[in-house]
């Protein structure tokens, strides 16, 4: 991920963490180096999990909305609808 | 045939079938019990004395095609909270009774003679009080095999293990599931009151019944289907749930900084994964178990499973994220098999498996075991099972324990434990468990599905703004559901597709041709909610019990290191409605 020549810094560390229906042909946890300035939503679309069935985005254990930017050493975790209780 | 109210008296060992009164008759399920015992059970009475009393009430809607209704409410003043108490299970039994026609089942009294232990037997004829020797001090499994064996394989079984005969306060009761298996009423010790009334078990044989009337069908059949459709279609019920089951959350609350660990000192823990609903899953697989399973006939979201050991032998069903949060990251455990070993245990000894788990946590702060020790949690709940000392102090429940051992680090709301989710970190669900009319309990008004699951919309989990109204509004919601004999997930779709509402509407209008709206719903959740209040008032309870434990205040929750900072006044506008 590091040919998107839009970059002019150094490239950042993302740990990115699929939970449930999301691991199915995926992974469960890996952490990958992309360009400055990725946002959430261009993980979304590199793993082609369709937007609507991402039920919640948490980053760094935190809640997150698509379009928010992305730091070195952030931690993204997505997963579908899910409930239980 | 109308529907009848059926009272047991344990004192004389007789039985009166009842019409049931106005004031009665558009209530079932939770609401039912709760007017029962509000109406009949003295506030003050000590409530493993024989004026309290033991009601069964199925939904309104059991026993009919909905899908989904076949809960049963049990309901009494709990010896564990001293509040009112209603717990809802699966099972058989409330369709068996709504097929008989039965309302509500009331036990009242208490023998003189407490040497003894009774079974009740309720088929088409009647009623029958018959002393029990054999199964006495027997464990559930072995009860209810010994009852469908003798009765039949459909009978509808309610049952208490030695915990509930000991009459210790974290007690269940429970109910045969369509396997042969258990469900439980699990919650406020309602084993140790159907103890005290020396009843061991209760069949409920439907053979030849009247069935349940429904007086439109046609226009009930159109409803159900909506809200089959409703069900199906939400992500959570329709695919969620069934995949993972419940225990999908431990990978969720921890992610979240939720998932209490080491007895409530931090909001995440190391081995999550290894007791997470995506490393069930695959265990089941593997195993050959079922990853999806209902615990009645007619439910089509099936987060219960069954859960085999190595060999592919059958070892535990219904196995919650409750359980497996509580002896899993509570306890620091994360060996799967030894959690569906301790889940097991407690069903078969007949003890919750929440209150137990916080009972564990409890017991490790206090140094009876280490954190982290597996087989000394199956070791202490076979005590438990025994009824040793030790067993006897524990069974009674987190609250016990901690006074026991003089401990302050002792997660409890009205004496009831406190269940999967840290109050810190997901303040909402803090909300409901200091004001919920029956202490500390998820189910009452859950929460977190807007706090952390982003269902019905979002409220800012580490923020105190908007929770007060969150948790009435779900609590309100709750109780109505409660009263329907819904399973409470049907909230799920309930909360984002409005059909559902709509379609559950017309199911209670077309069965008892009436004419609800969806107001009246509301209206009836909040009189629920008020009738349980006062009772609790009438007991003694005041706004300083609607608090959470002093530890919450002071010891930050990492990773978020947020403390509870919700001052009461804020939390006693709860009841402002």
């Amino acid at each position: 991920m590091t040919s998107s020549g839009i970059s002019d810094g150094a490239d950042i560390q993302i740990t990115v963490k699929l939970f449930a229906t999301f691991r199915v042909g995926r992974f469960a946890e890996t952490t990958r180096s992309y360009p400055p300035g990725t946002r959430i939503t261009d993980i979304i679309n590199e793993l082609r999990i369709p937007e609507k069935e991402i039920g919640m985005i948490m980053l760094n254990s935190r809640h997150a909305e698509p379009d928010q930017e992305l730091s070195n050493g952030d931690n993204l975790a997505l997963f579908p609808l899910v409930g239980g209780g | 045939m109308s529907e009848k109210i059926l009272r047991i008296n344990m004192t004389n060992l007789s039985c009166a079938v009842e019409a049931v009164p106005a004031e009665w008759q558009g209530l079932g399920g939770r609401g039912l019990t709760s007017a029962i015992v509000s109406k009949e059970v003295p506030p003050t009475c000590h409530p493993l004395g024989k004026h309290n009393k033991l009601v069964f009430a199925p939904g309104l809607l059991a026993g009919s095609p909905a899908a989904q209704s076949g809960r049963l409410s049990a309901g009494a003043k709990s010896p564990l909270t001293g509040t009112i108490k209603e717990s809802n299970a699966g099972g058989t039994a409330a369709q068996n009774l709504a097929k008989l026609r039965i309302k509500a089942l009331i036990i009242e009294g208490a023998p003189v003679d407490d040497s003894k232990f009774y079974g009740i037997r309720i088929n088409k004829d009647g009623t029958r009080i018959v002393e029990e020797k054999e199964l006495v001090g027997k464990r559930n499994y072995e009860v209810i095999k010994t009852l469908m064996a003798s009765i039949g394989q459909k009978v509808g079984v309610l049952t208490i293990g030695p915990v509930g005969e000991m009459r210790m306060v974290a007690a269940n009761i429970s109910v045969r599931d369509p396997d042969g298996n258990i469900r439980s009423h699990g919650r406020g010790g309602l084993g140790a009151v159907m103890g005290s009334k020396k009843v061991k078990y209760i069949t409920i044989d439907d053979s030849g019944g009247p069935g349940v009337e429904i007086v439109e069908p046609e226009r009930f059949k159109a409803a159900a289907r909506a809200f089959a459709k409703a069900i199906l279609e939400h992500p959570v019920s329709g695919e969620g749930l069934p995949t993972y089951g419940t225990n999908v959350l431990v990978n969720v609350l921890n992610e979240a900084g939720g998932l209490p660990t080491r007895n409530f000192r931090y909001g995440q823990f190391e081995g999550h994964d290894k007791i997470s609903g995506e490393t069930m899953r695959e265990t089941i697989i593997a195993r050959g178990g079922k990853p999806k399973h209902g615990c009645h006939a007619g439910c089509i979201i099936q987060c219960s499973q069954v859960y085999c050991d190595e060999e592919g032998e059958y070892v535990t069903s219904g196995f919650e994220y409750e359980t497996i949060w509580g002896i899993g990251a509570n306890c620091c455990i994360e060996d799967l098999d030894v959690i569906a070993r301790a889940d097991r245990i407690m069903d078969d000894i007949g003890i919750d498996s929440i209150e137990s788990a916080v009972i564990m946590g409890v017991a490790m702060e206090a140094g009876i075991i280490p954190f982290g020790d597996g087989p000394g949690v199956l070791r202490l709940l076979e005590e438990i099972g025994q009824g040793t000392p030790l067993g006897r102090v524990l069974g009674n429940g987190a609250a016990f324990v901690g006074k026991a051992y003089g401990l302050t680090r002792v997660p409890v709301v009205k004496g009831q434990g406190i269940p999967a989710y840290d109050p810190r970190s997901v303040k909402g669900i803090g909300v409901t468990y200091a004001t919920s009319t029956q202490g500390a309990d998820h189910t009452m008004g859950y929460a977190v599905a807007t706090n952390i699951l982003q269902v019905g919309g979002f409220v800012d989990p580490l923020k105190n703004k908007g929770q007060v109204e969150l948790s009435r509004n779900l609590q309100i919601a709750t109780a109505a559901i409660d009263t329907t004999g819904l399973c409470l997930f049907v909230a799920f779709p309930a909360l984002d597709i409005p059909e559902t509402l709509t379609a559950i509407v017309d199911m209670l209008n077309a069965k008892y041709w009436i004419k609800l709206t969806g107001n009246d719903v509301t209206a009836l959740g909040k009189s629920v909610l008020k009738t349980e209040h006062a009772f609790n008032l009438a007991a003694g309870f005041t706004k300083a019990d609607d608090r959470l434990p002093e530890f919450f205040d002071e010891e930050p929750c990492p990773p978020h290191n947020v403390t509870w900072t919700m001052k009461g006044e804020e939390i006693d506008e709860f009841w402002n409605f």
